[in-house]
């Protein structure tokens, strides 16, 4: 495997600019202390930024011990969730930065106080989130792999050096460690290495059955439903309760048919076959790709294939989920998922996905 | 230490099949572990279907309750504040062997996870080795139909182990053929 793709190198590099003010509560001097201008990472998590934070306020705090937590407009922020999936799903419309003519920021807010125990499972820094992250791994090679051996085999010094490199940002370095738990079989390649287990000694790691096995991929799909009349992202209300949000975490089982290609929109249907089940209307919009400048977009990728069989024979979206968004993205709908799942997913080897959707009734009452 | 399962509510329905594709939760109630004469820890135990693992998972949340009349046989008590246990206190209650582990795996085996449905802080016996250790309890899961029993015992052999874990003793009750079941999603 190689040092990653271009497209990989953006997830990486994705950042969420932080603007974090401290809760008044908090505040014991006068002046109030600055915010804190953090660059965070999109595949990061935010205790994480704890060590940089602090610093700004330490001068300020009360006295006791520390009990980290944020919350972005009153809601509390769950710090198992990469930074980017919580940007992505709380900040659906005016509040992205590039929308806004200044201060192009995502205001958070900093606790060091009064955790609420209730609502977040707790939070003791760094290991905290090392292990929700290992154990976010394991799950996502047993869902690859029907075991997670590779994982619970891992040498200390290779354990190590993934988190290291990926607390660090290094890609390289976390791509070389992980390419050793043999993951990376997704999409086109796991049918190419499920035909070649025939012909050849397979590593005891990569467990296929052979050519009638499907692939199950990791996904993480958070759901945030919208009312009927609200036509315009803009005008979304905030989210003020996770219980407004529905999480869904379902693997994607991956079939594969002859000439036709699974497209994001066939896996977005496989976890979510309600929003399918009307006769969708044709939208003529079709969101389209956002990548920085100087990438190569896929659709140029994709035009060399043949037309017949690009997009699914259903064709069209459903009308009812508004949007898709993925590391920041809003990819077409018919863009093959093994690439979506390649290049989009985080380093645990799972994809998240944010998607909104349009309901008829009280978006209370979720599923 | 007095533990004891007072009741079971429901158990999963429909075949082992559907059962390991698709969703069921059972609900224990009113698991007690009772400190000493004034105080008592309650549990909610809950057994959910991971898609991922495909197996039943333990979820379980723990709460500080006490006595209201400390010496009598009412046994009436109240939550003490309704925050849940942490991890600590709930190690107090495991039974020797699971402390220990714990005290070894203090990260992976009994782990804080978000309930499914419930959208709060729990923590769950971690899935990872059950269907291997299910592989020994309970014989071809290929072979198994549509089979309402099957299911249940699948889930009672389940919980023969896994209730060990925690100090579990599953009522004789259980067994019987006249058990109520729900389904609750």
């Amino acid at each position: 495997m190689g040092v990653g793709t271009e497209a990989q190198k953006y997830v990486w590099e994705g950042a969420i600019p932080l603007q974090i003010h401290l809760h008044e509560s908090e505040i014991t001097t006068l002046p109030s202390p600055p915010p804190a201008l953090i660059l965070a990472p999109r595949i990061g998590y935010l205790p994480l930024l704890v060590p940089l934070i602090k610093p700004y306020f330490s001068s300020t705090l009360p006295p006791g011990s520390d009990t980290v937590w944020f919350d972005y407009k009153g809601l509390p922020l769950k710090w198992y969730i990469p930074t980017g999936v919580l940007f992505d799903l709380l900040c659906i419309g005016p509040e992205r930065p590039w929308n806004l003519t200044s201060d192009p920021v995502w205001i958070l807010q900093v606790h060091f106080r009064g955790y609420p125990g209730d609502l977040l499972s707790p939070c003791e820094g760094e290991e905290s989130v090392k292990w929700s992250f290992i154990n976010s791994l394991k799950e996502a090679a047993y869902i690859i792999n029907g075991n997670c051996k590779n994982v619970m085999n891992m040498s200390q010094p290779d354990q190590l050096e993934l988190w290291r490199s990926f607390s660090n940002g290094n890609m390289e370095g976390n791509l070389r460690i992980s390419s050793k738990l043999k993951l990376g079989a997704v999409g086109e390649e796991s049918a190419t290495k499920v035909i070649s287990h025939h012909h050849q000694q397979s590593s005891s790691e990569t467990d296929f059955a052979g050519p009638g096995r499907t692939g199950r991929i990791p996904v993480r799909l958070y759901i945030r439903s919208i009312e009927e009349d609200v036509d315009d992202l803009e005008d979304v209300p905030h989210i003020d309760s996770w219980d407004r949000i529905s999480y869904l975490n379902r693997p994607v089982e991956m079939h594969k048919d002859e000439g036709k290609i699974f497209t994001l929109s066939d896996a977005i249907k496989t976890l979510l076959p309600e929003c399918f089940e009307d006769e969708p209307s044709i939208d003529e919009e079709m969101s389209r790709i956002e990548l920085e400048d100087g990438a190569k977009s896929p659709e140029s990728t994709l035009s060399n294939k043949d037309p017949e069989n690009l997009g699914s024979a259903r064709g069209t979206e459903p009308s009812e989920i508004k949007l898709i968004r993925i590391q920041g993205i809003e990819p077409k709908w018919d863009i093959p998922f093994s690439w979506v799942v390649s290049n989009l997913m985080n380093p645990e080897y799972y994809l998240h996905i944010c998607v909104c959707i349009r309901v008829a009734q009280d978006p209370d009452k979720i599923w | 230490m007095e533990s004891n399962l007072s009741c079971v509510s429901s158990m999963g329905m429909g075949s082992l099949s559907k059962a390991i594709r698709g969703y069921f939760t059972s609900v224990f109630s009113v698991y007690k572990v009772q400190r000493n004469d004034r105080e008592l820890h309650l549990y909610d135990l809950h057994i959910v279907h991971s898609s991922s693992y495909r197996v039943p998972v333990l979820y379980f949340r723990g709460y500080n309750c006490e006595f209201i009349f400390p010496k009598d046989s009412y046994g009436l008590f109240l939550l003490v504040d309704g925050q849940p246990l942490a991890l600590d206190d709930i190690k107090k209650d495991l039974p020797y062997h699971s402390s220990k582990i714990l005290k070894d795996s203090r990260w992976t085996f009994m782990t804080q996870e978000e309930h499914p449905y419930l959208n709060r802080p729990w923590y769950a016996l971690h899935p990872c080795g059950t269907s291997d250790w299910m592989k020994l309890l309970f014989d071809n899961e290929a072979s198994v139909t549509e089979n309402e029993e099957i299911v249940q015992q699948y889930l009672l052999s389940w919980l023969s182990v896994v209730g060990q874990v925690v100090g579990l003793r599953t009522p004789l009750e259980v067994f019987s053929k006249n058990t109520q079941c729900h389904v609750l999603f």
